[in-house]
């Protein structure tokens, strides 16, 4: 008797993806796959494309070639349970809305245009605004919080839609070393519950402390895996053209 | 008030409503200056109708300034999102070339005849009580049958499209990946914005247009909290406005429209300076009541 060993989809998988923008040829080629329910990090210089990566495989980016599946789908199957963190550059400073307001939108893409949100919904919600301690800040204007709050509630409105995969765009810009430490807590225990995590990145200790998986990214990729396999000195040398020096133990 | 004072203020404030409800989302996304782009666009869908008919003031008239206006906001869109010119280049690289080719249509083929933008669509409302039609044996002004059927339709829009546009204004990634199609209702929204200015233009005149669809929603968002006070809010600035606008000019023997997009801009004023959270003079008393 054989037993055949069922191997549970990568989180992301890209094959010769290619990717332009305002004329630029940003990715060339990109394969790579990231495994399911690891906290994964996409480093790179700037300009890497490593936004572009992520976004592309989301369908954010216009002109995208090659294939992409996400959680072993193509992307029109898989809308609800992936979410996404933009950086907080690309989203409304001014709009008027309260933490709440934003982590409800997390259920929107189940209940669509028009129906009602139920008392299951209120609940994930509240659920979601508990688990990354924001809770006492749901009627707090967006645009009266720090960068760290902000940073947890976009978090919340991702675990309030369920997703199975979160993709976060630089998510600990203007956050200080503390929240970061407390953001990736729960990020690490998302993947321990067997969600998957992947973070466009560019602090490369953290990286090797604290994550599961690295892709390195200079438009195309240099390298992928266990952290400490990828950010070697010769990578680095490749990607940055010299190695960080923090990182020459 | 006399009966034409009251129907002043009505088309105003109805007028008022369907601009600052789409209105309050082209200002969130920074595109406040939309409507003005298409108050210059639509010229060249003017003057190609009266070189087919002849007309110059017709029902044919609004329909082409309206497929110029959507030309506009169209171009716009696309010119935008490719990338590679920034939003603000791409709007004032669209309008002033429809402008342009207005103008050229106008001194090649019709030069002889008075077309410009005043006598062709935009209106004043001072005599929008004077300009009736007639349904079921009752003369209505024609502008009240516009503007009120241009109000319910925007009201309706916006119901239906609250979800996706509240977050596709706020967060358009958000919005296109959660299945919420945001690049269609954005498509949707410069539409409508096309489509109502031109009414708009037709009953009211083009700078108290402009007005309502800026001022209300600018006054309203120094005072809110959340993007669905801010609507409600606007739509009562809106009123406002006309109503004392209307009798101020009335008041003082000066012009309605004038008068009424002087009153909005004074509420913006108020707003700006006293405002409970953004308040200019707000803030600062709130600073020096602090201890040092």
């Amino acid at each position: 008797m054989t037993t055949t060993v069922v191997r549970p989809p990568s989180a992301l998988a890209l094959h010769e993806v290619s990717a332009s923008y305002g004329g630029r040829t940003v990715l060339d080629g990109v394969s790579v796959e990231i495994p399911p329910a690891t906290l994964s990090a996409v480093v790179g210089p700037n300009g890497a494309g490593k936004s572009t990566m992520v976004k592309a495989a989301l369908g954010l980016v216009p002109s995208v070639r090659g294939h992409v599946a996400l959680l072993g789908e193509p992307l029109r199957r898989v809308r609800r349970r992936v979410a996404y963190v933009p950086q907080q550059d690309s989203v409304a400073q001014d709009f008027p809305i309260t933490a709440v307001q934003v982590v409800e939108m997390g259920r929107y893409p189940h209940r669509g245009w028009l129906r009602r949100l139920t008392r299951h919904d209120d609940e994930l919600v509240a659920a979601a605004m508990e688990q990354v301690n924001v809770a006492d800040l749901a009627d707090s204007p967006i645009d009266e919080l720090s960068g760290g709050q902000r940073q947890r509630v976009f978090l919340a409105r991702a675990l309030a839609q369920g997703a199975d995969l979160i993709i976060l765009d630089e998510p600990f810009t203007a956050v200080d070393a503390r929240t970061e430490s407390a953001l990736l807590e729960v990020l690490t225990s998302l993947c321990e519950n067997g969600r998957s995590v992947i973070a466009v990145h560019h602090d490369l200790r953290t990286v090797l402390d604290r994550f599961d998986h690295a892709v390195l990214l200079a438009g195309t990729v240099i390298a992928a895996g266990a952290p400490a396999d990828v950010l070697t000195a010769e990578h680095l040398e490749r990607a940055y053209g010299m190695a960080p020096l923090a990182l020459n133990r | 008030m006399s009966p034409d004072d009251v129907m002043i203020v009505v088309i105003t404030g109805l007028l008022s409503t369907a601009c600052a409800l789409l209105g309050s989302f082209l200002v969130l996304r920074r595109q406040a200056l939309l409507p003005d782009a298409v108050s210059h666009a639509v010229l060249p869908g003017i003057v190609l109708i009266f070189l087919l008919t002849g007309e110059r003031a017709s029902l044919a008239t609004v329909l082409g300034a309206t497929a110029f206006g959507v030309a506009c906001v169209a171009g716009f869109d696309w010119l935008r999102r490719t990338g590679i010119v920034g939003s603000d280049a791409a709007l004032a690289l669209v309008f002033p070339a429809l402008f342009s080719m207005g103008i050229l249509l106008i001194s090649r083929f019709a030069s002889g005849a008075h077309i410009d933008l005043d006598s062709a669509i935009f209106g004043d409302v001072t005599f929008a009580p004077l300009r009736t039609i007639e349904i079921a044996g009752a003369d209505v002004p024609r502008s009240l049958v516009i503007t009120g059927g241009a109000t319910l339709a925007t009201v309706l829009l916006v119901t239906l499209l609250w979800r996706p546009l509240q977050a596709s204004t706020f967060d358009p990634d958000f919005a296109e990946l959660g299945g919420l199609r945001g690049r269609l209702v954005n498509q949707v929204l410069l539409v409508a914005v096309a489509g109502l200015a031109v009414v708009a233009f037709d009953s009211v005149g083009a700078i108290l247009v402009i007005t309502f669809f800026v001022m209300p929603a600018s006054t309203a968002r120094l005072l809110v909290r959340r993007v669905g006070t801010m609507l409600v809010v606007a739509v009562a600035v809106g009123w406002l406005s006309a109503f004392g606008g209307q009798r101020a000019a009335v008041t003082f023997d000066t012009s309605i429209p004038g008068t009424i997009g002087l009153t909005a801009g004074a509420l913006f004023l108020l707003a700006l300076l006293f405002a409970p959270r953004k308040g200019l003079l707000t803030r600062r008393l709130t600073r020096l009541r602090q201890p040092q």
